[in-house]
Parts: C-alpha cells; sequence; structure tokens
C-alpha cells in the first residue's frame, strides 16, 4: 500500500497553516502602516514603533512582567520538579489521588474561577495586592504544567541509574544531582520556558491577583485593545511575537544540541 | 461539604502541610526527609493555594452582599471559636443561589450560551483539526518535528495577541468581508457584520484552540501501527472503510484528550467572547468577571463560579483519568 500524503492530505496542511498565521502576519504587517487603520494598508512607516519607545507606562508594564515571569517560573520549576519527582518516585503515600489531582486540574480549570480564588485567599489571609500575589498565583498556576512536562521525562528513563548510585552508597540527593537532574534537564529548562511563556501571557489570573497600581503588560494591552484598535498596539504584539519567535528557535536549537550530545555519550 | 469549615485552616488561613504517614523509607527505617520534603513541599503549596481557596469561593458564595471593602460579611469569625462557628451555621443561607441566580434569567441563558457555543465550537475544532493531525501524522519522519513545532509556535504567542488579530480581520471593512466580497459571496456594498456576534466568538476560539486539539489527535495518530491499514487493504476492504474501522478507533483517546483539553477551558472563556463578542454575548466566565469587577458583587460571582465547576467536574475527573492513563501507556 502507498504511503504518503494524498492532495487531500497536502490541502489540510497549507489550508490550516495558512488558517494558523494569516492572522500574525496580518497583525505584523499592519504594524508597518503609515495611517491609522488597520485594515487598510497605505504606505511603510516605523512611526507606531517610534510612539511604542516613548510610552512610559506600556515599559513600565513590560518590565513588571519580565520581573515577574522570571520570578515565578523559577519558583514554578522548582515546585514542579518535586511534583513530578513525587508523582513519579514517591512511591504510594496517602492522599496521592489528591494530589495528582490538584497538579493536573488547573491546566483545565477556566482561569475566571482560579483568578476567583486566588483573590479571595488573598483578601482572608490580608495578603496586600501587588507583586508578592501576583507571584504567589502564577506559581500555582503555572508549577502544574512544569510537573506533566517533567513527569513524562522522568517516566522514559531508565531507574536502574540511580539505583546504581545509590547501590555503590551515594546519597539519595546527590544522586539526583548528579544523575537525575543532568537527564531530566531539558524537560525541566522546557518547562521553564513553557511557566514563562504562561506567565508573560497571562491577563485573567493577574487582573484578579494584582492590586491598584500594580498593572502587567498583558492589562495594558486588554486595556487598550478595549478602547480601540491601534497600529501602535500591532507595534507592540509584533515586538512580543519577535522575541518569541527568537526565543522558540534558541530554544530548539539548544535543545536540540543536548540530545545530540546525549546520543554521542551514550553510543561510545 | 456545603459551608463545611476548611479542614484546619488557622486565622492566618495556612493549614499545615498534609501528614505523609505512609512514607515508607527504601532504605533504613529512619525518616526519608528528602521525600517527605520532596512529597510535603508541592503537596502542601497546593493545599494552600488551590484547595484552600476553593474553599473560600464555595463560603463566599453563601455569604452576604455588603457594602464594605471586602464587600462581604465576613463569613466564620474563628476568634470567636465555637460560638462564631454556630453563628456562621445559623447564618447559612442559599440568598446567592435562589435569590439570584435561579430568578434572574440571565446567568441560565449565560451558562446555556457558553454550553451552546464551547459544544459547537468543539465540534468545529475536531471537524478542523483532525484532517490536519491525521495528514501531519502521514508526513515524511523528517517533517514531522517541523510539523509540530509549526503548530506549537503560534500557541507561544500571547493569547491576547492572537485574539486581538481576529478583531482587524472581522471588523465590517476588514479583510474576511473584503475577501467573501472579491469570492461574490456577500455584497461589498452592505457587509453583514461579524465583529461582536457569537460567529466572532466561534471563529475566534476555533483559531486560539486549535493547537490543543491538533497536538493529542497527533499523537494519537502518529503512534499507530500501519500493517493494520496493510491488512484491512489485504483483505479486500476500501480506504474509506479502513479509516472508519481502524483509524478512527485508534485515535480515540486523542480525541477524547483534545476535546476534553478544549472543552473545558471554552466554557469559562472571558478574553475571546469579550473582545470579540457583542454586549448581547453572554457567557459564564464573563458573568462572572463583570460580577465581580463591574457589579462588585462577590457572592453571586462566586456563586456562579460553584455552579460552573459543579457543570465541569465531570470533564475535568474524565480529563485526569485520560492523563493517568496515558502516563500508565508509558510506563
Amino acid at each position: 500500500m502507498k504511503r504518503g500524503l494524498t492532495w487531500f492530505n497536502v490541502t489540510a496542511l497549507v489550508a490550516g497553516f495558512t488558517f494558523l498565521y494569516i492572522p500574525l502576519v496580518l497583525l505584523v504587517l499592519f504594524s508597518f502602516n503609515e495611517v491609522r487603520s488597520v485594515t487598510d494598508f497605505t504606505g511603510f512607516s516605523l512611526r507606531w514603533y517610534e510612539r511604542l519607545f516613548d510610552n512610559d507606562q506600556l515599559l513600565r508594564a513590560a518590565l513588571v512582567t519580565v520581573q515577574l515571569g522570571l520570578a515565578s517560573a523559577a519558583l514554578a520549576t522548582v515546585l514542579g520538579v518535586m511534583a513530578a519527582l513525587a508523582l513519579v518516585r514517591g512511591g504510594r503515600f496517602r492522599g496521592r489521588t489528591a494530589f495528582a489531582g490538584m497538579v493536573y486540574a488547573p491546566m483545565v480549570m477556566p482561569e475566571v474561577i482560579l483568578g476567583l480564588a486566588f483573590l479571595l485567599f488573598f483578601v482572608a489571609t490580608s495578603l496586600e495586592r501587588g507583586f508578592v500575589t501576583l507571584l504567589l498565583a502564577h506559581v500555582t498556576f503555572t508549577m502544574c504544567f512544569v510537573a506533566v512536562t517533567v513527569q513524562s521525562r522522568l517516566l522514559a528513563f531508565d531507574r536502574s541509574l540511580e539505583e546504581a548510585a545509590q547501590d555503590l552508597g551515594c546519597p539519595p540527593w546527590k544522586s539526583f544531582f548528579l544523575i537525575t537532574l543532568p537527564i531530566i534537564a531539558p524537560a525541566v529548562a522546557a518547562g521553564f520556558l513553557l511557566a514563562l511563556t504562561l506567565s508573560l501571557d497571562d491577563l485573567v489570573i493577574s487582573s484578579f491577583a494584582s492590586g491598584p497600581g500594580y498593572t502587567t503588560l498583558p492589562m495594558r494591552i486588554y486595556s487598550s485593545v478595549r478602547l480601540g484598535v491601534t497600529p501602535e498596539i500591532n507595534a507592540l504584539c509584533t515586538v512580543l511575537i519577535g522575541l518569541v519567535t527568537v526565543g522558540v528557535i534558541v530554544a530548539s536549537l539548544v535543545q536540540k544540541r543536548s540530545i545530540d550530545l546525549a546520543r554521542r555519550h551514550a553510543r561510545p | 461539604m456545603s459551608g463545611a469549615p476548611a479542614p484546619r485552616p488557622t486565622s492566618a488561613g495556612t493549614p499545615p502541610a498534609p501528614a505523609i504517614a505512609a512514607a515508607q523509607p527504601r532504605r533504613g527505617a529512619r525518616i526519608d526527609w528528602g521525600r517527605l520534603a520532596m512529597i510535603g513541599v508541592p503537596y502542601g503549596w497546593l493545599i494552600v493555594l488551590f484547595a484552600f481557596p476553593f474553599v473560600l469561593v464555595l463560603k463566599l458564595s453563601l455569604s452576604d452582599r455588603a457594602l464594605a471593602v471586602p464587600p462581604f460579611r465576613p463569613l466564620i469569625e474563628w476568634e470567636r471559636g465555637l460560638e462564631g462557628i454556630l453563628d456562621f451555621l445559623a447564618a447559612l443561607d442559599l440568598e446567592s443561589y435562589t435569590g439570584r441566580l435561579i430568578q434572574n434569567p440571565i446567568y441560565g441563558e449565560a451558562l446555556a450560551n457558553s454550553l451552546g457555543i464551547a459544544s459547537i465550537a468543539t465540534l468545529i475544532l475536531l471537524l478542523v483539526g483532525y484532517p490536519i493531525a491525521y495528514a501531519m501524522a502521514r508526513a515524511p519522519r523528517d517533517w514531522r518535528p517541523w510539523l509540530v513545532m509549526a503548530v506549537i509556535l503560534p500557541f507561544w504567542t500571547s493569547f491576547l495577541i492572537r485574539v486581538y488579530a481576529w478583531v482587524g480581520i472581522l471588523q465590517p471593512d476588514g479583510l474576511l468581508n473584503a475577501g467573501l466580497g472579491a469570492l461574490g459571496l456577500v455584497d461589498p456594498a452592505a457587509p453583514p457584520r461579524i465583529l461582536f456576534t457569537d460567529t466572532a466568538v466561534i471563529i475566534g476560539i476555533v483559531y486560539a484552540y486549535l493547537p490543543f486539539m491538533v497536538l493529542p489527535l497527533y499523537a494519537s495518530l502518529e503512534r499507530m501501527d500501519h500493517t493494520l491499514l496493510e491488512a484491512a487493504a489485504d483483505l479486500g476492504c476500501p480506504p474509506w472503510k479502513s479509516f472508519w474501522l481502524v483509524t478512527v478507533p485508534i485515535s480515540l483517546p486523542g480525541v477524547f484528550a483534545g476535546a476534553l483539553l478544549c472543552f473545558i477551558p471554552i466554557m469559562g472563556e472571558f478574553v475571546i467572547p469579550d473582545l470579540l463578542g457583542g454586549p448581547d454575548t453572554l457567557m459564564i466566565g464573563r458573568t462572572i468577571w463583570v460580577e465581580f469587577f463591574a457589579n462588585r458583587n462577590w457572592p453571586v460571582a462566586s456563586a456562579v463560579a460553584v455552579v460552573l465547576l459543579v457543570l465541569l467536574i465531570v470533564p475535568i475527573l474524565l480529563f485526569q483519568r485520560a492523563q493517568e492513563r496515558g502516563l500508565g501507556a508509558h510506563r
């Protein structure tokens, strides 16, 4: 039987990827528009970018967002790796099902509900809403994605390596840092990036968790989109898309390199 | 469970980490502190910051609205001990539910509308996503990582940006109408209004959630053993029939996972109906947001959230079981 792509498959791929990419291409295109329209392209100009980099409010929001993203992704990675280890290496413990449930639930839980729950918690504990509350909320909803990413890697690798080290007298914490961590490192890095992206991107949970005077970039974008569509927002989105694209390409190159290295080590 | 106080909350709102009594150290009888920390720290974190906040939502939904900051009456005065708890039990009421949710048809409508939009969107996602995933799984092996990357790349870009991109396209003088007009499908003089309708919301949802549908479908289709199809063909089964009898049943776990991964968050979606929908596009996530931020009626917002959660609990449990089973297959 012949395998390979039929015309139907090719059509599906072309149509599917056109659908996925056309809106982003248009968004980028109109960021260079001369006039204040996002439907009618009249000529090339960079004036919206100039405006963008003069906008102090926006730049301050961007700074807050990046700080928050890096801090929450770092913390979420530590907690997520621990949660993955607990699920895969923890054996049986009381409340394991409830624990697994709490790890998977935030992945699909509607953000509005999560945000509301976080806010009520912060009110009940009288935590002043600001950076700390944003951090706690972001860590909680992103650590689950780290845990799931790391978990699948932990399940795939050969446990006898760890056991061999421990049989030779290596204490568990040392075998974790010397053997387990290097092996799961690509998944940990992927989990960190995922947590970072989710944090940088979040609007709904941040809106609930942040206090007055503390605005993240998505919150800024959202409020200006509500006021109307301008090429300035397109310019901002283009900058963000550019950063993400570069980040993803660099990350995948790094990962590819580490996989190649691992292969070379595996086959002496 | 209704109204029951949190397991062991202190006034600071930090219940202690769970006892991990069944911890069995693998070597020797000493307590394995490493293992205890490995389980206890994330477990404790999730109990304090995930489980406990939900108890608070439930509590607040049973509370009365008050014109104060925060805009509700405290439910349990822990400082007063048992008396405080008894007072709480006496004052417990379902007013947020009976008084507002049932009497005001808006909430029922929002719920029905969310259910309708989420079902239609999930169905369209399946119909659009399946051919893409199928073609990806049949593509030459070297292409596949690139195709997967191409599906994931838009997912890494901001959700908000991807939804915003459609605002320009769906405008009356936007590119969709221009394209349809060029094809002679719509009258350019009187373009139909698409933005701020349910149609726009569904288009936005299908766009934003497509990667979540394609990837699980691809994962299940890619693993498929193609000799099965060859066997079917050798036995005289026509391709359409072997697709229906072999491929589709094999991909069902992927269909299931993709549908749940889309349907559950779509039910509570806020950004898409808010930016692409009209004032009459009622969806439950948006209702919670409006009750909370605009009307400042926290008890009703909590009650709506509880109702939504109760509706979603079955799909969420199904999703978790599918996750566990998927991991089991790895072993």
